[in-house]
Formats: C-alpha cells, sequence, structure tokens
C-alpha cells in the first residue's frame, strides 16, 4: 500500500515561501511524475514527503495516516538520489544491507532479500565490490537495490537518471518502468526531462514556482494542457504560442498549435516563410520558420524525406481541429 | 596521462628540489653521526678524537634514558589522543549551523597561532600559578585547597598545555574533512533509519579515517620533538625529561657534544620505529 496525500502544504525557507499550499493525492501503486523548471520546488516537495525537510503548514498523508510529524525512516518509504548517496567504504552488498540492519532484520531474511534484489537488478557479481568500482549505470542500480530491500510503500526517486549518458539513460528509464510493473509499488519520480515524463509516468504533475500548474495523465496534459505553461513545457520540440492577429481571428488571446500538426509544403499553404535553421534528426526534420508574417518563429516537424534547406521557401498549413485556444491570463478556452 | 617523455621531464624538474632536500637532510645526519663517535667536549679540552660506541652505550646506560623514552610515549600519546577525541567533538559541533558561526571557528583556531614559549608562560603563570593563577583562585572560591599544577601533576600540566595548542589543528582538519562528507549520504542514512549515533560509527568515522591518521601523522612529527614547553615550565624536572630535553641537557648542560649526538641517533630510531607503526594504520585506512 502507498496512497500519499497532500494537503495544503507549504514550505517557506526563511521569509520566501517555495511551495505554496498545495493539494496532491498519488494513488497507491501509481506512477507518478513530477516536472518543471529548474528551481520550481520539485525537490524540496519530494523532500517534504520524504520527511527529509519539515512541512512549514498542511499535511501529509500515507495510506491514510498523519505522518506529517513523522520521522522520515518511519513512514515506510525509500529514495533514490540524484548523486546515488551511496556509502563509499562498504561493500555494494553491505550498502543493501544497511537499510536493513538499521531495522535490526534477521540475518538469514536479509541474505536472502540482497540476493533477491541483486539478482532482479543484475549485481550479483558485483556484491563485493565498492561503489568506485562501478559504473554509472550499476551505481544506479544499487541505490535502487537499496531501495527495493525495504519494501517500502512507495519509492521516490529524485532525477536519477541525470547522471547517465543519453543511452544508458534510455535503459535505465525502462528498467524502472519494467520494476514499477514488476512491484507495484507507488513510485514518485522527478525529472525536469519531459521525454521520461511521458513514457514513464501514470500521472504527470506540472510544477511551476512552487505551484501545481495541472495534473493529469501523460496524453491528458499533451491533448488539453490547461495553460499555456503547460502547453510550452509538454511536448517536443515546445508547441508553438501565436499572438496578436492571428490569434485574434480565432478569438483567443494566444492560440497553441503543435510542430506536428502543421503540414509542410513547398507549394502552397495558409502560411509562408522563409526556412531558418532545417534540424535533420533522419526520420523527422525540424524547420525553424521566419518572415511568415507571424509576430513568432513557428516550429514544424516535417517528415525525414522533406528535404527544404536554410533559406528555402516553405507553406505552412496549420491543423484546424487540434488548434489549442487561451485567453489572457493564459489559461485555455474550451 | 604521463608518457614517458613527459615523465623524464618531470623527474628533470624535480632534480633540483629532491638535491636540495637531500642535502638539507644528509649533512645534519652526516654531522649527527660523525660526533656521535667522538668524544667532544667544547668546555673541557675540544675534540678528543674517536671513541667508538662509547657515547652509545653511556647515553643509553644513564638512569634517565628510559625514563624520558616513557615521558616522551606519554606525552605524545596523551596529546594525541586528547587532540583527536576533542577535536572530533569540536569539528562535529562547528559543523553544525550555530549563531556567529564565523567568530566561533576563529577562536577555536587562535591558539595555534600563539608561540609555543609564549603560551606554555601563560598556562604555567596565569592559570597553573598556586597562588596567583586562575585555576588557584577558582580552587579557593569553592573553598579547596589549590593544586600545586607543575609540580604535583608535571606530566598532566605538560599534556595539558601541549593539547591546548594542538587542539585547532585537529579540529581544522577534521572540520574540513567533514564538511566534505556529502550531505545525500546522511539524507540516505536518515531514510534507512539510521540513529544519529549510527550515521557516525558508520558514515562520519569511516570519511574522517584518513583525516584521523594524517592528524596523528603530523602532530606525531611535532609532538616527539617538543622542547619550549616543558623548557619554561617544569625544565625537565618531576619526570618530565623527554628524550629531546634530554640531549638538549647533554649538549648545552653537560656540554658534551658526542654523547648528545648518540642521543640524535637514539631520537632518529626511535622517531622511525614510531612512525613505521603509524604508517602500518594509516595505510590500513587509506587502503579502505
Ligand atoms: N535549504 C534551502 N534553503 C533555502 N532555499 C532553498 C533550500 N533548498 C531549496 N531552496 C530554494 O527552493 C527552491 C526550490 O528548490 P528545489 O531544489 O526544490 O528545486 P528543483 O525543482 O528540484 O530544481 P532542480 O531541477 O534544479 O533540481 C529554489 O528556489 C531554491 O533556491
Ligand atoms: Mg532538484
Amino acid at each position: 500500500m502507498g496512497r500519499i496525500q497532500l494537503e495544503q502544504v507549504t514550505k517557506s525557507f526563511g521569509n520566501t515561501e517555495v511551495i505554496h499550499p498545495l493539494d496532491l493525492t498519488i494513488e497507491d501503486g501509481e506512477f507518478a511524475v513530477f516536472v518543471g523548471p529548474s528551481g520550481c520546488g520539485k525537490s524540496t516537495l519530494l523532500r517534504l514527503i520524504a520527511g527529509l525537510e519539515d512541512v512549514s503548514g498542511g499535511a501529509i498523508r500515507i495510506d491514510g495516516v498523519d505522518a506529517t510529524e513523522l520521522p522520515p525512516a518511519r513512514r515506510g518509504l525509500a529514495m533514490v538520489f540524484q548523486s546515488y548517496a551511496l556509502y563509499p567504504h562498504m561493500t555494494v552488498r553491505k550498502n543493501i544491507d544497511f537499510p536493513m540492519k538499521m531495522a535490526g532484520m534477521d540475518r538469514a531474511e536479509r541474505k536472502r532479500r540482497i540476493e533477491n534484489a541483486a539478482s532482479i537488478l543484475n549485481l550479483t557479481d558485483y556484491l563485493d565490490r565498492r561503489p568506485g568500482q562501478l559504473s554509472g549505470g550499476q551505481r544506479q542500480r544499487v541505490a535502487i537495490g537499496r531501495a527495493i530491500v525495504r519494501e517500502p510503500a512507495a519509492f521516490l526517486f529524485d532525477e536519477p537518471l541525470s547522471n547517465l549518458d543519453a543511452a544508458l539513460r534510455v535503459g535505465m528509464r525502462i528498467e524502472i518502468s519494467e520494476l514499477h510493473k514488476r512491484l507495484a509499488t507507488t513510485m514518485v519520480y522527478v525529472t525536469h526531462d519531459q521525454v521520461e515524463a511521458m513514457t514513464m509516468a501514470d500521472k504527470i504533475v506540472v510544477l511551476n514556482a512552487g505551484r501545481i500548474e495541472q495534473v493529469g495523465s501523460p496524453l491528458d496534459l499533451y491533448h488539453a494542457p490547461r495553460n499555456t505553461f503547460v502547453a510550452g513545457f509538454i511536448g517536443s520540440p515546445r508547441m508553438n504560442l501565436i499572438t496578436e492577429d492571428e490569434a485574434a481571428r480565432h478569438d483567443a488571446h494566444t492560440i497553441g498549435i503543435r510542430p506536428e500538426h502543421i503540414e509542410v509544403s513547398d507549394e502552397s499553404g495558409v502560411w509562408n516563410g522563409r526556412v531558418g535553421v532545417a534540424e535533420h534528426l533522419g526520420s523527422d526534420s525540424f524547420f525553424h520558420v521566419h518572415e511568415t508574417g507571424l509576430a513568432e518563429t513557428i516550429t514544424v516537424r516535417a517528415s525525414g524525406e522533406i528535404g527544404l534547406k536554410h533559406g528555402d521557401r516553405i507553406f505552412l498549413s496549420p491543423r484546424a481541429d487540434v488548434i489549442h485556444r487561451f485567453d489572457a491570463q493564459g489559461q485555455r478556452l474550451p | 596521462m604521463a608518457t614517458a617523455h613527459s615523465r623524464s621531464a618531470a623527474r628533470l624538474m624535480m632534480a633540483p628540489a629532491v638535491v636540495l632536500l637531500l642535502g638539507w637532510m644528509l649533512v645534519p645526519l652526516a654531522m649527527t653521526l660523525w660526533f656521535s663517535f667522538r668524544k667532544y667536549l667544547p668546555l673541557r679540552g675540544g675534540d678528543l678524537g674517536f671513541t667508538g660506541w662509547e657515547n652509545y652505550s653511556r647515553f643509553i646506560s644513564s638512569s634517565s634514558f628510559w625514563p624520558s623514552i616513557q615521558a616522551t610515549l606519554i606525552i605524545v600519546g596523551s596529546v594525541l589522543a586528547i587532540t583527536v577525541l576533542l577535536g572530533l567533538l569540536l569539528a562535529l559541533l562547528l559543523d553544525q549551523p550555530i549563531w556567529g558561526q564565523g567568530i566561533v571557528r576563529i577562536l577555536v583556531i587562535a591558539p595555534f597561532f600563539v608561540m609555543p614559549t609564549v603560551s606554555a608562560l601563560v598556562w604555567k603563570n596565569m592559570f597553573m600559578d598556586p597562588v596567583n593563577g586562575f585555576f588557584a583562585h577558582v580552587w579557593k572560591a569553592f573553598g579547596a585547597e589549590p593544586v600545586v599544577w607543575l609540580s604535583d601533576f608535571p606530566l598532566g600540566s605538560i599534556i595539558m598545555i601541549v593539547s591546548w595548542q594542538w587542539l585547532p589543528f585537529a579540529t581544522l582538519i577534521l572540520l574540513t574533512a567533514m564538511q566534505s562528507l556529502d550531505r545525500e549520504q546522511l539524507d540516505a542514512a536518515e531514510m534507512d533509519g539510521a540513529s544519529p549515533l549510527a550515521r557516525f560509527w558508520y558514515l562520519v568515522l569511516p570519511h574522517l579515517s584518513r583525516a584521523i591518521s594524517v592528524v596523528i601523522l603530523i602532530q606525531t612529527i611535532f609532538l616527539l620533538s617538543i622542547f619550549a614547553e616543558i623548557f619554561v615550565t617544569t625544565a625537565g624536572a618531576f619526570g618530565t625529561k623527554t628524550l629531546t630535553y634530554l640531549i638538549y641537557q647533554r649538549v648545552l648542560e653537560s656540554q658534551n657534544v658526542g654523547l648528545g649526538s648518540a642521543g640524535g641517533v637514539y631520537a632518529i630510531i626511535l622517531a622511525n620505529i614510531v612512525a613505521l607503526f603509524l604508517m602500518r594504520i594509516v595505510g590500513k585506512s587509506l587502503e579502505r
């Protein structure tokens, strides 16, 4: 079990409130991802849940029990840190053993769980090494192993993959998702990588400056962003946000259209402009288009076969059914 | 990394320093060895030629020799124990966010800037004096008989003075080491259910083991040769005569350079035994 509820939680450091009153429920077994720009309070929120920071106001419930005043170890949560935070002078085995040893568990049971975790995480051959003798990915797995053996009510991850190279990151992302399917334990995962957020999450929580902008499934956020912040944050490349005359034509202050929802042609279209930077990824090409008569540069995503270059004339036609409309406050219009 | 070329270049560049250091070390060493085999009494006939091993056997058979070794080891050992333990405690305290941290840290380090002679004199006259000393006043205030520190607890008094001098050094090194401990590790241990004591034992202490070895090694080198603190307090009386002090007495008070030099060679041997012993321990802690 691991249902986490935050009720009107706030956090201040000195006089600055970094988490504004905030309500959130993470259901048992859910994979919740916190995303947001740097400094928006993701880590702080996670540390509040973990108990490593005291809340300034509000309450935290875990499985219905008020855990606001409980010390970290009694909340039944396990955390994986960005720096892995392995104990450098202990072997992998001792690292994984540490939480169970502190809990005073039976020796045979500890051994069984270490072996089990090691086989799940492919660490069996490394049990007698020290963290300094492992690669980044292996260290990451040890950190996860140390979290697993406690059989926590929920796992908390703070940007666990940000120190890994791109290929390893994709691999570990899949491993963590598989682990979640296998253990069916609640996971709360902090990242600023929106690909991780979209691919792993059951529920994404978009944070900005200590406030929740939107909570929903990845596709909810993609299809119906509640405001311009979420619209710009979810999706890659970013959604085009267009103001002024073109927006007024749609009865909105701002309209949003995703790069993949614009048809590209070299003959005719609604807007025409000139290609600035062209990024060819093979499967797709991204074009940054200027001189369209709009106030903003437009980014479009086209099939990789289109061979337009810098300076070429390009014609764009937005798909009318997927235009998002926002009012002057940036809120979504129906 | 180092290619063959850059290695030989490095050797060439280091040569002057190495030669200088070798000369610096070898010349006094050679002179000590030379004099230790000669009968050299500056005020009673000067250099009177070779005497073979006589200086060595006389130095070691003197009734003051073994007590001086004992006094040396007691002082070094006790000061090490006190400075490392108190240093750990102070470093732990100073690592906490406290009000006026900067000033407190400077105050803690201050004793290190006081010259040994001065600090020993201050201790002797202002704290330990049985009539006018601060301690005497405290004792009297409680109606107790003032302690005559330097004659009743001569070794203890010297240990106290020297520890006071070296505590800042130990604290400083241990504090910097403590500050380099990754906070996330402490957080992780807290989540893992480790009590503050367990965190100290399983994380902080292993993290500090190198720094502790360095403190022990460096302090030992300096403590084996403390002199001023003894000179201005007990002048070697009441069983506070260390090996260094004994050598000083042989050379300057008895005006016997040969005998003193033989003592110097014994001091070198003692220092090496202690160093070897320490390197073993330090080496072990560095491996981990
Ligand atoms: N101990 C602290 N004392 C004072 N301010 C803090 C402290 N910890 C965090 N903050 C402030 O709180 C805000 C949120 O920090 P937090 O670490 O939660 O950001 P984040 O969303 O995790 O960012 P990142 O993606 O860069 O890790 C920041 O403005 C930061 O300066
Ligand atoms: Mg963070």
